[in-house]
């Protein structure tokens, strides 16, 4: 007949009209900021340090290694390594950076510091209302605004969090092993010296 | 009156009746900042010259600073719909260069997400296309509440709906979540019930069919010449589909039709991309249901510091626009000396004229948007 | 209840009488003026936020809903918008006519309300050609939109302005040829005599409304339509929300005098929708005579919302027409076929004298008959010579 498409499509319509007052499917809105989406574990807008322990500074996971500042695409962060060492969980000694500074503007999520870092020093935060009226400066965090406890880690990627303990704590106990090991091994007898030629 | 050169009918009308438009880089229906320079006699278009370039951001002369791993972001910002596609055609060549093959999972996967982006592009084209005829983003909502369920398994895998960043070389970043793959096979099954009330919105619609039947018809043997690719192609009844041809990934696994249009009007591209949409979900329930387990990146690939030998390859896809290819030239470097994209709305766009001519200026808008550019594409 | 149904009667009587006999007529007037403003005027207010929230939920969102409750304040947040505006008129512009340009669009739509009953004894004048005053007034209105696309110098407005005055008299045309049928049967111009006619009842307390026959319904369907191209909505809002030569004639107005065309726009609509019920919905009539306990007025207002549901909602749904289709729609489909249709009536009229059981029936089937089948024809003549249904080949 002519005009039943017309007519078939102002019943898709009306279905749609009546279905949004009461079915859920129909109405998808979600009314920030009253009413937020659940995070999701995977996902990432801007990367922050993982500290051990209650004090963020001396435990900063990241050892300076400069591997996240040279992979990052374009190019946000910048890091200037310290003279003094700190030691990390397994108690060797390792650099720590002096300057950490990421500019959160230039960041553009891609998550691929993360994936380069060796230490699981880095990982990608969630938080999304980042906005500030400070334009100079605002959008550029350093070390200390981007340190974040462990717990917040776990919190926010449980399953990964979860498998970087386990592996952490086997290190650990394995380092202290191989230290209890070599203390109470006898102590070797001098070498003989070679013989003269 | 396709056939007619602008020259020609340029020349039939009178200098003083011809009206310049420039359909700005501003504008609600030009799919980004892309201008038009029109020129009508009356309401014919007789000669359109597209301007383009608006959005370049050097994306292959910084591909030539960053390392081939940087480079994977930004390829997702190319054609930003279908962010996935762009880095499955990038990690391909570079695959190519550097001799690396993706274990078995690994293709299952990049399969199931390229027909997830091909569904979520045709989704976004057929709303935009009723956008620009002026429906008022009715159908544009439906499709839009369809895409959001699947940027929303994006996210929950990459982490990113948009910029998904998720292929490697050699494989993928990281593995699917425990449950994925069921929410996955549910969207599968309630997709083809969406497409039949976009159907019953829109295609029997006297309206639509009035606005787009004869329509910017694009000739065969025109399609051909120019390099047109993907559903445009095929809209103009060439069977040419790169998942069939090359084959590439674990695609010769896969039963599936590709739709061929008759007419090559606006009308045909547009029901193409419905069909090819019924056509995506048979291949995704194939996938879903043989993916096999296993490790996700090849064990010879390196993350970091990745040298592939000197040498130069090229890598295609099918796109959901059509076929993305990139072009890389290694000298044994850490970045690659030449980076090329092929990027398909550019070669779709430049028949854009020939499509135009004869029509009315309310005509353009609809042609442009059956086309499917993006300009982040277009420009790079 | 005879006293809630003449409320608004009485209560203008009542203040009309507070004051010397020689100025009751010029109160009784400026009585009606004022409460005619302010409740189209609301109606505008309302209906600007009631469409917005309807078509969200056409789309599966929510309208406006932060301004206020339920979002109905919006209007206010947005009249206050529109009068902070700064008011830009291009330096090369004819300034008095770009001024008069939209008063000249409003005054006549106001007119246009002076004559539609919208209660029992509750027109504001009672001209005896109503109908006719109607028409000439909405006619008057569109040489406004000539007068904003020429007065701007600006060759895109003209343009635009040019197509929209084309589609108006196009639309014109089968708008009145639509509703010479209920002249012809109710037998007079005015507009309260016309709902007269419709205020019978038959087959057991079914109103005789005009819908409710063949040639009514399918002059309902012709007035809708017409009405929808004449207020320059969607599907036939190529002159205004045309995506393609930007905003059209409405291009060099901004501030209040944007706002005054807007407010015209949706007056006119309001004027037709009224005219719409009155013609063919049988006015302030209740449907059944057992319902004829609600006030009239409220049945009036009942009918208008409905009918506003259904611009809304065709709004919702369809695209746009190109122009060279909505002139030939008009044309070609239209004018014909509201012609039939007063044959039809006319055939009906002279039916109706049947004494038959299965008269009723009969003539509905042959009436119908009569406007279905030359709709059908004329549809195909409309697509023109079509080629074959489409196939779509698959390869493998």
């Amino acid at each position: 007949m002519d005009g039943a498409g017309i007519i078939k499509g102002m019943i898709e319509t009306a279905r749609n009209f009546a279905g949004s007052y009461h079915d859920e499917a129909r109405l998808t809105t979600v009314q920030y900021p009253e009413e937020k989406l659940a995070p999701v574990e995977n996902a990432r807008t801007i990367p922050f340090l993982v500290y051990d322990g209650a004090e963020a500074l001396p435990g900063l996971r990241c050892t300076a290694c400069m591997i996240c500042e040279k992979e990052c695409p374009p190019q946000c962060i910048y890091i200037v390594k310290d003279t003094v060492k700190k030691p990390d969980f397994v108690g060797k000694m390792q650099m720590q950076p002096k300057v950490f500074d990421i500019d959160i503007s230039v960041c553009m999520s891609c998550g691929i510091c993360v994936e380069v870092c060796p230490f699981d020093a880095i990982k990608m935060d969630q938080v999304f209302e980042l906005s500030t009226g400070d334009r100079f400066g605002g959008l550029l965090l350093n070390k200390t605004q981007l340190a974040k406890p462990n717990d917040y880690f776990n919190k926010l990627h449980k399953t990964e969090a979860a498998e970087i303990d386990l592996r952490r704590v086997e290190e650990k106990q394995k380092a202290e092993a191989a230290a209890a090991a070599k203390a109470a091994a006898p102590a070797k007898p001098p070498m003989a010296p070679p013989p003269a030629p | 009156m396709a056939t007619a050169s602008p020259t020609e009918l340029a020349a039939s009308a009178p200098p003083s009746q011809i009206m310049e438009v420039a359909m700005g880089p501003q504008h609600p229906s030009t799919h980004g900042v892309f201008r038009m320079d029109v020129s009508l006699d009356g309401e014919t278009v007789v000669k359109l010259k597209p301007v383009f370039g608006y959005l370049h951001r050097n994306h292959e002369k910084i591909a030539e600073k960053c390392s081939y791993l940087g480079s994977i972001p930004y390829t997702d910002r190319l054609d930003y719909i279908c962010s996935l596609t762009n880095n499955w055609a990038y990690a391909m060549t570079v695959e190519k260069l550097a001799g690396l093959v993706p274990p078995e999972r690994a293709e299952y996967i990049r399969v199931i997400l390229s027909e997830l982006t091909r569904l979520i592009n045709h989704s976004a084209l057929a709303g935009f296309l009723l956008q620009d005829m002026g429906a008022l983003g009715t159908p544009l909502m439906y499709a839009f509440r369809e895409r959001e369920k699947i940027l929303d398994l994006f996210e929950s895998l990459t982490g990113a709906r948009m910029m998904c960043n998720y292929m490697r070389f050699g494989g993928c970043r990281c593995d699917l979540p425990p449950g994925w793959i069921e929410q996955v096979r549910r969207l599968v099954s309630d997709f083809p019930k969406f497409l039949d009330e976009f159907e019953a919105l829109l295609t029997g619609n006297e309206i639509l069919q009035a606005r787009t039947e004869g329509v910017g018809v694009l000739p065969a043997p025109l399609a051909v010449n120019a390099g047109v690719t993907g559903p445009m192609l095929r809209a103009s009844g060439v069977n040419y589909d790169i998942r069939k041809v090359d084959q590439y990934g674990v695609y010769g696994r896969f039963q599936f039709r590709v739709p061929l249009g008759e007419r090559g009007d606006v009308f045909d591209r547009y029901m193409i991309r419905i069909l090819e949409m019924r056509e995506s979900l048979k291949i995704l329930e194939q996938a879903l249901r043989d993916i096999p387990g296993g490790p996700i990146m090849d064990p010879k690939a390196k993350l970091r510091n990745l040298r592939p030998k000197a040498g130069e390859a090229y890598g295609r896809i099918e796109g959901p626009k059509g076929e993305l290819g990139f072009y890389l030239i290694s000298d044994g470097g850490p970045n690659p000396y030449r980076y090329r994209v092929r990027p398909p709305s550019l070669i779709n766009l430049t028949v854009l004229e020939d499509m135009c001519l004869g029509q009315t200026i309310a005509d353009v808008v609809v042609i442009l948007g059956s086309i499917d550019i993006v300009l982040g594409e277009v420009d790079r | 209840m005879n006293g809630l149904d003449q409320i608004f009667v009485g209560t203008g009587h009542w203040i009309a009488g507070l004051f010397p006999v020689y100025v009751q007529p010029l109160i009784s007037a400026a009585l009606e003026i004022a409460i005619m403003m302010a409740v189209f005027g609301g109606c505008f207010a309302l209906t600007s936020v009631v469409e917005r929230k309807l078509l969200g939920r056409m789309q599966n969102r929510y309208g406006p809903n932060r301004v206020g409750p339920f979002g109905l304040l919006q209007p206010l947040a947005d009249g206050i918008k529109m009068l902070t505006k700064e008011d830009i008129v291009p330096f090369s512009a004819d300034k008095t006519v770009h001024f008069l340009a939209p008063l000249a669009l409003s005054v006549p739509i106001w007119l246009a309300f002076a004559v539609l009953p919208f209660g029992r004894n509750m027109s504001a004048i009672d001209l005896d050609a109503g109908i006719l005053f109607f028409f000439a007034i909405g006619s008057a209105s569109e040489l406004a939109v000539f007068m904003a696309g020429w007065s701007s110098q600006n060759k895109y407005s003209l343009v635009g302005a040019m197509r929209a005055i084309a589609q108006m008299i196009s639309y014109e045309v089968p708008l009145v040829l639509s509703t010479v049928p209920v002249l012809m049967l109710a037998g007079s111009l005015s507009l309260n005599e016309i709902v007269a006619a419709q205020g019978t009842y038959t087959l057991g307390g079914l109103a005789r409304w005009n819908v409710f026959t063949p040639w009514g319904l399918a002059g309902l369907l012709l007035f809708l339509i017409a009405a929808t191209a004449e207020s320059n909505r969607s599907p036939f809002d190529l002159p205004e929300g045309e995506s393609e030569i930007i905003a059209g004639f409405l291009t060099e107005y901004s501030g209040f005098k944007y706002a005054l065309f807007f407010l015209s726009e949706y007056l006119g609509l309001f004027a037709i929708t009224g005219l719409a019920v009155t013609l063919f919905l049988g006015g302030w009539h209740a449907p059944f005579r057992w319902l004829e306990w609600v006030p009239s007025w409220l049945w009036f207002a009942g009918k208008f919302c409905a009918l506003i549901f259904l611009f809304v909602w065709i709004r919702a749904t369809l695209p746009r027409l190109r122009l060279d289709q909505l002139l030939n729609f008009s044309w070609r489909f239209l004018v014909p076929l509201s012609l039939i249709n007063i044959l039809v009536a006319v055939a009906w009229y002279w039916s109706g004298s049947w004494k038959s059981p299965v008269a009723l029936p009969v003539r509905w089937v042959l009436c119908a008959a009569l406007v279905a089948l030359p709709y059908h024809w004329l549809a195909q003549s409309l697509r023109g010579t079509l080629p074959p249904p489409r196939k779509y080949t698959y390869a493998e």
